[in-house]
């Protein structure tokens, strides 16, 4: 039995959006661009798969462009709202210390070529301060950017509010909504927000597919040229099977959000108390009230989060010690050291990310092997080294 | 798993015993710096390969993460000594430090019985006495036990060196055979965190006090030239003194302190004695002396010679006759046969 518990990571996709990949690869493969009955059908589906995500975010049909997933997006919001605002003297970036990578290594690249960034604290359990943001903003921000919530602790971040602080100083807001799209309600007019990235992958949808919403109005510039795919903000010809999946995955998504985000939420707190009471020295990192709802970060007191994670997997149960990055290297989370835990805490942390496949046997599976392992792993005191 | 064919062997040739095995690779450094890259065994196309072989072979791979502990262990030791006047062996630190320590006590947690690595040594148990045994790798130019006398009987028993009986062309033909992607990867030869196998780059970009230019002096003393740093040269080197005399001039000794290099004629590289601290004995430790054909680089022709036991880890080696270029900080390393009988850090 494999039991996986790392959806953040990504997740599995949903059959109906695999069945729909799979027909639209046999028999929608036209050109979206093209004038033709085939580029028709094809252009047809691209509009649908549009439809359907903007309705998971509120967003208005035209103000979404599609592109190969979260990180793409979160470049384009970035850098094409950089590029867009430098000639008004605006040079200067603000961000999180909890952003993702696709965020904040694009902050050091702008960084590089002259620009002025900021990087705002966490308080301890993962949440920007809107008096830290108000004391960063200058009217040469162009961009702010802060995630929805967070891939390793599910903080969800008071959006709203901090989006209306930027505006009141001129500068457009970004978010990387790719954790939160799918798993709780997500109004791109509540939220405030000029910029919102989301991933398909993280909602059971296909890899390499996402998406910047873009308020109607907002002027970015491309950072793709070509032909005029995407109202001239992407160029590129159109992947419309693995967009059209992501139009079902959003869909079902949205109608099945409120029960599924119940029936999630309820199995993440049946672990999180059962590894509480049973393992001792563990306490949850993260805002308990405020996260969505699939996540749990647990510290284990005396553990290598590294050996915890490959013991785990060995038995069957997948889980994460914070984002996978490429090189699939086990690293102490930037996440858990900008919330000011001490480095050892960083290092012994584990994600549990639950989504629609799990089920409460598979909680209990995992509830009964844990303390062991983690007993196992104590009882290893660190050898002495001789000099 | 390093991602080179010995390892990848080792494993492979595990897996096909039926014993279940899982792959770990140790990143020893931070992979995004990518400007501080290290070459050789642990970059990041390695770890590559280590996981496509584990992947052929079948077998779950994980990356440790091993920074601070090589860092520690290794790269620390290995930039004090070289401040030191001393010219070490990174490797047997790793073995002894980090592979047959944490990364052995990480593997015990995993559930493994053993640790394996594609090292060209022998393990033999005697099951009477408990205690295990170290030869050489049968292929003699591929072996690596002078990298491994400092492992205790504990690691020793926790070891396994499935290669250590084949010869380096049978290695490649197995991995050939077993379609390993790593079967005809060239051998790394040098030291894995030193980029180019700059040392003094590395050195003083670490330990930016360690540039102090000095002396270069004779045997009575006589200044004949100028150095950059005695950190850039070691006991025995010939080349690189930038001094042209008639007779060709060896490095006979380091003095940190005073920033000077003695150098003279090869006869006078010339040692019948040395002293050793930190000394590992592998077989039973002798009560006063022992003969033994002592090795005191990695490539050098163990000699004749008798250990006398000085205690609290110290020992003194003789030998029968004299050896150039004995240099602090390399291995003496004592067998009988090709077995090793223990060894120590030359002083």
């Amino acid at each position: 039995m494999r039991i996986y518990l790392d959806h953040n990571a990504t997740t599995p996709v949903l059959p109906e959006a695999a069945d729909a990949l799979a027909q639209a690869t046999r028999d929608v493969f036209g050109n979206a661009s093209s004038v033709h009955a085939f580029g028709q059908q094809a252009k047809t589906a691209l509009d649908d798969a549009r439809t359907r995500v903007a309705a998971l975010i509120g967003s208005e049909v035209p103000e979404l462009v599609f592109t190969s997933g979260g990180t793409e997006a979160d470049n384009f919001a970035i850098r094409g709202a950089a590029d867009a605002l430098e000639p008004t003297g605006r040079r200067h970036l603000i961000a999180s210390g909890i952003e993702h990578e696709a965020v904040l290594n694009t902050l050091k690249a702008l960084a590089r070529r002259g620009w002025r960034t900021t990087v705002l604290p966490v308080d301890e359990s993962g949440i920007v301060s809107p008096d830290a943001l108000d004391a960063a903003l200058t009217d040469e921000t162009a961009v702010v950017s802060i995630m929805h919530a967070n891939n390793e602790i599910g903080t969800i971040q008071p959006i709203a509010a901090l989006a209306s602080l930027a505006h009141a100083r001129g500068a457009l807001f970004h978010t990387d909504a790719v954790q939160s799209v799918g798993k709780i309600p997500v109004d791109v007019r509540a939220l405030g927000v000029d910029l919102l990235s989301l991933s398909a992958h993280k909602f059971y949808g296909p890899k390499g597919t996402g998406a910047l919403w873009i308020k109607r109005g907002t002027r970015l510039v491309a950072h793709s040229t070509g032909g005029k795919h995407e109202r001239n903000r992407r160029a590129g010809t159109e992947n419309v099977p693995a967009l059209v999946a992501m139009g079902v995955a959003a869909e079902y998504a949205r109608l099945r959000m409120k029960d599924e985000a119940a029936r999630v939420g309820r199995l993440r707190d049946h672990l999180e108390s059962g590894v509480l009471a049973k393992v001792a020295g563990t306490a949850v990192n993260g805002a308990p009230d405020r996260r969505v709802p699939n996540t749990s970060n647990i510290s284990f007191d005396r553990i290598e989060a590294e050996s915890l994670l490959i013991a785990l997997d060995l038995d069957g149960v997948a889980v994460s010690t914070g984002s996978a990055c490429s090189s699939g290297t086990l690293e102490p989370s930037h996440v858990l050291r900008a919330m000011g835990l001490p480095t050892h805490r960083a290092q012994n942390s584990i994600r549990f990310s639950l989504g629609h496949d799990n089920t409460e046997a598979e909680i209990d599976h995992v509830l009964a092997i844990l303390p062991g392992i983690v007993e196992k792993l104590r009882s290893l005191t660190t050898r002495t080294v001789r000099a | 798993m390093s991602g080179g064919v010995d390892s990848s062997v080792a494993a492979a040739l595990l897996a096909d015993e039926g014993h279940e095995v899982v792959g770990l690779s140790m990143q020893l450094y931070d992979q995004q710096e990518g400007e501080a890259r290290f070459g050789g065994c642990c970059s990041l196309d390695d770890l590559h390969d280590a996981r496509r072989v584990a992947a052929a072979i079948g077998i779950p791979h994980y990356i440790v993460n091993f920074e601070q502990p090589f860092e520690t262990h290794v790269i620390d030791n290995f930039v004090r000594e070289y401040a030191a006047g001393r010219t070490p062996i990174p490797c047997a630190h790793c073995n002894s430090d980090v592979k047959f320590a944490t990364l052995a006590e990480r593997s015990v947690g995993l559930g493994a019985e053993r640790v394996a690595t594609g090292h060209y040594a022998r393990l033999e148990r005697d099951e009477t006495s408990g205690r295990v045994r170290l030869r050489r790798g049968l292929d003699r130019s591929r072996d690596q036990s002078y990298f491994l006398f400092s492992l205790d009987q504990a690691q020793l028993a926790a070891a396994a060196f499935p290669i250590g009986h084949l010869e380096k062309t049978a290695v490649r033909a197995y991995a050939r055979e077993r379609g390993l992607p790593v079967a005809d990867k060239p051998d790394s030869q040098e030291i894995c965190f030193v980029p180019d196998q700059d040392y003094a780059g590395f050195l003083a970009r670490r330990a930016p006090g360690i540039e102090q230019p000095g002396a270069i002096v004779d045997e009575r003393g006589e200044t004949i030239g100028r150095h950059g740093g005695v950190h850039r040269f070691t006991v025995g080197q010939r080349k690189g003194l930038g001094i042209s005399t008639g007779a060709p001039l060896y490095v006979l000794e380091l003095r940190p302190a005073e920033q000077q290099v003695v150098v003279g004629p090869k006869a006078a590289l010339e040692r019948t004695e040395l002293t050793a601290s930190a000394v590992n004995w592998i077989e039973p430790e002798p009560t006063a002396r022992r003969r033994v054909e002592a090795q005191i680089r990695h490539r050098h022709t163990p000699a004749p010679a008798t250990v006398s036991v000085l205690g609290s880890g110290h020992a003194q080696v003789v030998f029968d006759e004299p050896q150039l270029a004995i240099t602090p900080g390399q291995a003496v390393v004592f067998y009988e046969g090709d077995v090793v009988v223990g060894g120590g850090w030359i002083d």
